[in-house]
């Protein structure tokens, strides 16, 4: 086991912008990825020999491929407005978190190399030719990005420093330097189909044993149907639902309310993962072809509806990006969104009626929901704008009679990242994924001591996973947190009518 | 008249650079695709939508607002002060002059101030505040120190050392008429137009790209329907993972 020494910050006020402290965080890089890990996305084994020739060719195609670039890399003021947004940087004070600082690590290499004034004058405008210094910076600074995107939010511009994050991320991986954690499970998908390299007969006996669990526990036959022909919808989820806690609480949640909706259903061993580790990365091919599993099997089991479980860059992959990777689904029935949330799914389900929750179930419980990064600001739910916010809202109104919410800089689209999205979900960022947490844990300390809050729903599995990890470190209980469709699945009334 | 030729030519290379550096830089913005659908949302669903958010970035800075007051109310200040005193300025090159800009020479004044005010003020953040700070390279404070400088000028003229208004109405009117006229030679009017030359010289090169950037911000300025509209970029339709006949 890797053995990490370091503080966990006090909790203190909500949002207080710490004192630059230079370096802090400089120590913090994730393990560099093996060969193998590497060739299989199509990216050189090792360090290249002329890395330097491969940064600045991959940058100058980056730059005529993402219309972001130019424009993010030229607009900056240098306001300062995004300096104290990003999670990062008030839990750990460096001021490489800040987000334009962490711009400017790729921006003072742009200007050096593609613009006048850099060529020209690069002491006055901050231009630095690409140093194995400064690739170290990216590699240690771009992994202490989540991207979130809270700084967008607050930029004059728009500029989003994640796309800038991705764009460093795919220089690093172009020229031997790609990430350990984000490109194994990304060829663990390539080659079986999901994050954990779960093979069909494990998967199927996993979902046995739920189906005799439940049956156990609440006498109602729930199934989990995999790889049935010819179901109405193909259901694509994390594959963290499938064993770990809080999240296959929420899978047996869908599954009581596919159940009780009578829509028949199934899981794919081909395409067994939502997750999509090709955005973190930031490559559109890989990103790509991870989704064209999902296109593969809803054509193969010939579906009509494609649902997708609860999760976030997932769900901002399959909803913002899989028309473009690999639309147009016109082998679906177009009488529902492609793709369709699950909480999309059950919140029309309750809308017309076809379902009951008694919220007496969850008596026992004083709900807040955190919203996580990629749902509210990188893509929708429902028909309107903020639908995002107020449906997963309304899904927990319906199951419990106590929701609050918390500080309202810290919820819908000025929410903070869990501490441990956009590839960072790993062990040997431990640190760093403790400290990103403080801004949450700050807000939900204080609904804990205002209004007695026992638990905080979320609908994303890298949120589940990372604060059932670091919530322990701030003194709070590991399973505060779960799944909304924990909640409604324990709330759901069954009717024998079905 | 030597004076008055030397600025004339300065002028018009000045002019040239700025329209030619910018709109070359707009031509790169606007033919590089944004393959993905990224706008920040909670997004519009409709263009109608999308140049409202736009209208209010430009005008109000909605973000910015989200982001720092402090910094928003110096940033407006400054930048409204100079739009209302760059739209009296017109005076100077036009004849007659245009009713509504007669009409406003009264708060251009008040607007030279509020650009002073707010530019002081953002200048106090960068050095005061630690963070601002550390993100400011030398560039970044000498362009407050020439905005400071041009409207500094200005307001001296105003107030301190009349210039002769009527002859350099008669140069910048021959400006834009082709028909070069002799400049008064005070010192803080050549100091005031060499300025705006250097400002107008290093726009297309500096973060003075922002003002055409912010139209181009694809997390600004796209619809969030990627369910209903899809949306592909040209490189992205050639790619193997594309699939066949999917267009
Ligand atoms: C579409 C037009 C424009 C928009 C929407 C815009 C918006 C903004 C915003 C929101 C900021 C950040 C806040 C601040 O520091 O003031 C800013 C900064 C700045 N703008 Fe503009 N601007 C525009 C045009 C211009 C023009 C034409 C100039 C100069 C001739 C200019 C000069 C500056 C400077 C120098 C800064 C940095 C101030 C600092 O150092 O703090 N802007 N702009
Ligand atoms: S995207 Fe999120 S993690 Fe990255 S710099 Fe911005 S606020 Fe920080
Ligand atoms: S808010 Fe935007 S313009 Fe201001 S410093 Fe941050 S990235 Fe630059």
């Amino acid at each position: 086991m890797l053995k990490i020494e370091f503080e966990t910050p006090p909790l203190g006020e909500l949002l207080t912008t710490p004192a630059l402290q230079r370096d802090a965080m400089a120590h913090s890089r994730p393990f560099v990825a093996k060969p193998e890990h590497q060739q299989g996305l199509g990216f050189p084994g090792k360090l290249v020999d002329d890395w330097q020739d491969v940064a600045l060719a991959k940058m100058d195609e980056l730059l005529g491929k993402y219309r972001s670039l130019p424009v993010f890399l030229d607009a900056c003021v240098k306001c300062g407005a995004c300096t104290d947004k990003c999670h990062y940087y008030l839990g750990t004070g460096d001021p490489k978190n800040m987000p334009v600082a962490r711009q400017d690590l790729l921006r003072k290499v742009y200007r050096r190399y593609f613009t006048l004034a850099g060529k020209w004058f690069p002491r006055l405008v901050g231009a630095v030719e690409l140093s194995e210094d400064l690739i170290n910076d990216w590699y240690s600074y771009y992994h202490q990005c989540s991207e979130c995107r809270r700084c967008s939010v607050y930029c004059p511009f728009g500029i989003d420093t994640a796309e800038i994050t991705m764009a460093g991320r795919e220089i690093l991986a172009s020229i031997g330097m790609g990430q350990k954690y984000s490109n194994e499970i990304i060829g663990k998908v390539h080659i079986i189909g999901n994050n954990l390299g779960l093979p069909e007969p494990a998967l199927a006996n996993t979902l046995e044993g739920l189906e005799e669990e439940v049956e156990e526990d609440i006498s109602v036959p729930v199934k989990f149907p995999l790889d049935q022909h010819g179901a109405e919808v193909l259901l694509v989820t994390p594959s963290a639902d499938f064993f770990a806690e809080p999240h296959v609480d929420g899978l047996i949640g869908y599954a009581k309310v596919f159940h009780q909706a009578g829509i028949s259903w199934t899981l794919s061993s081909y395409a067994s993962e939502a997750a999509n580790f090709g955005i973190f990365i930031g490559n559109y091919e890989n990103m790509q072809k991870v989704a064209q599993r999902i296109r593969q099997a809803a054509i193969d089991l010939g579906v009509k509806r494609i649902v997708v479980g609860e999760c976030g860059h997932a769900w901002r992959v399959a909803y913002s990006f899989w028309n473009t990777l690999i639309g147009p689904f016109d082998f679906l029935d177009p009488a529902y969104p492609v793709p369709q949330h699950i909480c999309e799914f059950t919140y029309d389900l309750l809308q017309r009626g076809a379902l009951k929750l008694d919220a007496k179930a969850n008596d026992d419980k004083v709900v807040t929901f955190h919203d996580s990064c990629n749902v509210s600001r990188g893509s929708r739910l429902g028909s309107v704008p903020g639908g995002q916010f107020t449906i997963p809202r309304e899904l927990i109104r319906f199951a419990c009679s106590h929701f609050v919410d918390m500080a309202p800089d810290t919820i819908h689209e000025h929410t903070f990242c869990c501490g441990g999205g956009g590839g960072l979900l790993t062990d040997d960022l431990i640190e760093l994924r403790v400290k990103g947490a403080l801004p949450r844990a700050q807000a939900l300390q204080q609904v804990i001591e205002q209004h007695g809050v026992t638990h905080m729903a979320a609908i994303c599995a890298i949120c589940k996973s990372q604060f059932s990890k670091v919530l322990p470190y701030y003194g709070m209980e590991m399973d505060m947190i779960i799944s909304v469709h924990q909640l409604i699945g324990d709330a759901l009334v069954f009717d024998s009518e079905h | 008249m030597v004076l008055g030729s030397v600025f004339a030519v300065l002028f018009y290379l000045a002019a040239i650079i700025l329209v030619i550096g910018v709109a070359s830089r707009g031509a790169r913005y606007a033919q590089t695709p944004a393959p993905l659908v990224i706008p920040t949302t909670p997004a519009p669903l409709t263009r109608t939508g999308v140049a409202a958010r736009m209208a209010r970035e430009v005008v109000f800075f909605e973000s910015l607002f989200k982001g720092s007051k402090w910094t928003w109310l110096f940033g407006w200040l400054f930048h409204f002060g100079m739009v209302v005193a760059l739209a009296r300025h017109l005076r100077y090159f036009t004849e007659p002059v245009w009713w509504w800009v007669a009409m406003i020479q009264w708060i251009g004044i008040y607007a030279g101030m509020a650009m002073f005010v707010g530019l002081t003020g953002l200048w106090a953040r960068r050095l005061l505040v630690d963070r601002v700070r550390y993100i400011s390279a030398l560039s970044d404070h000498l362009m407050l120190l020439l905005l400071l400088a041009i409207a500094g000028s200005g307001l001296v003229m105003k107030y301190v050392q009349h210039t002769d208004i009527v002859s350099l109405k008669a140069f910048t009117v021959g400006l834009v008429t082709l028909d070069w006229q002799p400049l008064p030679a005070d010192g803080p009017l050549l100091i005031h137009l060499s300025l705006v030359i250097v400002l107008m010289l290093i726009f297309p090169f500096s973060k003075l790209l922002h003002a055409p950037g912010v139209f181009f911000s694809p997390t600004r300025n796209m619809r969030d329907i990627p369910r209903e509209h899809r949306h592909i970029a040209p490189w992205a339709r050639d790619l193997p993972g594309a699939g066949p006949d999917r267009s």
